[in-house]
């Protein structure tokens, strides 16, 4: 199916970092949301580790139900387009649980997002963001969480943790969370955090005798991996680690 | 194997370094005592090429080489061990992983052959035992959640898989409880009281100097040598002070 909406603007919110020139390139031969639906009591997963690129720009959409009692883990890879998006919208059940892991890494000029919007819709769901960015040269990483709990979701618990490390003064990190809470008996904790490689711990390393790229590289894949510690299937974390690893070495 | 040379280093505007010269012998064992913020730290960085360590006069070979033209890391090839006064902590970074890309890295750039996994575990276990370090430790993140003397001790366990020709410790001694201290003095004697290589050891304490004996004993103050003894001269310093000694 193809699209029909008009191409969005920089006033809608979740696009507000977006690069609409490359959008726009592509928009009219863009498919809608993809939709999971993961039944009552099972367990879901999904990794993506590389974009659907057309012309450069990729774009992943996802529209996900997690069933009462269910649970789903995304785990996403926003590298290699000029313009990547991964767009989420999850709407949990009573009990369920989302479980969302995602590295973005990006130099040059590139802009890549991750944008999700959780929707806490029934009681005692809990969700688990984590996203960590590492951006070089004039690369531009954006995270926006909305999470939504509605007036009778009590006992939700949504977390999320946003990291970005810039190579270079010229990257940008952007993260917006966005709480839009109708219960009062709900837990959600945010941080976001914006740094720099840490200069003594890079000394030490080469005190070590590790050259520069490589104590560099040591530190960043430590820096992401929490992004995948979430994973239980070790086969697949690796695989997802390792393409991350390519997109590393590719950064500086 | 080091001779520094009227060695002037700044950090920021400031000299701190203001013309230190020192020269080791392979062999020997150097102590350097001296008050704080005399320079002594500022001496293993200015050594070991620390970023924002600015060496503006004077010069340092090691084994020949001109040390000041290395980088860091090729610095530590060429065989310098910085033990560090305060040891970093490198999150999410195993100490095992760490070492190991360490060591082969120096193997590398000086033509030998990469040690395997196994041959790197035998050998880390061989001086972690040394040190008398549980390997659990080497398995978690480099000095992340360590106490003081952990780290000092953790320090000394590097120095011996990497095995050094020159270690340049840092009040290695500081933060250790009374065993530990035995247990390090001994690894120190062990890794690296050998006839090719030489040791800087820098400290406010006799009491490791009574575990690994100096052969020589300076005195650092405000960015100089301004004594040089046998061992005798720490005893000295202990009773009288830097400012009866030294002045
Ligand atoms: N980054 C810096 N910026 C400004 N001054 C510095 C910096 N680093 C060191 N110094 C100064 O240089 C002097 C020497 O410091 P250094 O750490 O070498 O002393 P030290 O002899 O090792 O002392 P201690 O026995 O306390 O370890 C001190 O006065 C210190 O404040
Ligand atoms: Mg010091």
């Amino acid at each position: 199916m193809t699209t029909t909406l008009p191409l969005p603007t920089k006033r809608d919110e979740a696009w507000r970092y977006a690069d609409l020139k490359a959008l726009e390139a592509v928009w009219p031969k863009l498919d809608g949301p993809e939709k999971i639906a993961v039944a009552a009591g099972e367990s879901a997963s999904r990794q993506i580790s590389v974009l659907p690129i057309i012309d450069g720009v990729g774009i992943v959409d996802l529209d996900v139900t997690i069933g009462d009692g269910a649970n789903f883990a995304l785990h996403v890879l926003a590298v290699a387009a000029d313009y990547g998006r991964i767009q989420v919208k999850v709407t949990l059940g009573k009990g369920a649980h989302f479980e969302l892991g995602g590295a973005i890494l990006g130099s040059g000029t590139q802009t890549l997002e991750i944008v999700t919007e959780t929707i806490h819709a029934e009681p005692n769901a809990t969700s688990n963001q984590v996203v960590r960015s590492v951006l070089a040269g004039k690369a531009t990483g954006s995270f926006l969480g909305k999470i939504n709990v509605a007036r009778d979701a009590q006992k939700t618990d949504a977390a999320q943790s946003v990291k970005a490390m810039l190579l270079d003064r010229t990257a940008t990190a952007n993260a917006k969370p966005e709480l839009e809470i109708f219960a009062d008996d709900v837990k959600c904790a945010h941080g976001a955090t914006v740094g720099e490689l840490d200069k003594q711990a890079l000394f030490y390393m080469a005190a070590r005798g590790l050259p520069p790229e490589q104590a560099q590289k040591l530190m960043l894949q430590a820096f992401i991996a929490d992004a995948f510690v979430s994973m239980d299937d070790d086969t697949a974390r690796e695989a997802i680690e390792s393409k991350a690893l390519e997109a590393l070495e590719g950064l500086s | 194997m080091l001779r520094i040379e009227n060695l002037h280093a700044s950090v920021g505007d400031t000299e701190i370094l203001k013309g230190l010269s020192l020269e080791l012998n392979a062999g020997e064992i150097h102590a350097i005592m001296g008050p704080n913020g005399a320079g002594k730290s500022t001496l293993s960085y200015a050594l070991g090429g620390r970023p924002g360590y600015e060496i503006t006069a004077g010069s340092a070979n090691f084994d020949g080489e001109d040390l000041l033209e290395l980088d860091p890391h090729e610095r530590a090839a060429a065989g310098i061990f910085l033990g560090f006064q305060y040891p970093v902590e490198i999150p999410g970074v195993s100490n095992l992983q760490f070492l190991r890309e360490s060591l082969n890295s120096q193997r590398k750039s000086r033509g030998e052959e990469p040690l395997s996994g196994a041959e790197f575990i035998k050998l880390a276990k061989e001086k972690a035992g040394l040190l008398k370090m549980d390997m659990d430790m080497l398995k978690r993140a480099v000095n992340v959640g360590f106490s003081g003397g952990e780290k000092k001790r953790n320090e000394m366990v590097q120095m011996g898989i990497i095995d050094p020709k020159l270690a340049i410790l840092d009040e290695t001694d500081s933060g250790l409880d009374i065993d530990a201290l035995r247990v390090v003095g001994s690894g120190i004697n062990a890794i690296m009281r050998k006839p090719d290589k030489a040791v800087l050891l820098i400290t406010h304490y006799q009491r490791l100097l009574d575990l690994v004996k100096p052969d020589f004993v300076h005195v650092l103050a405000n960015g100089r040598i301004v004594k040089t003894g046998g061992p005798e001269l720490a005893l000295q310093l202990e009773e009288d002070g830097y400012e009866a000694v030294a002045a």
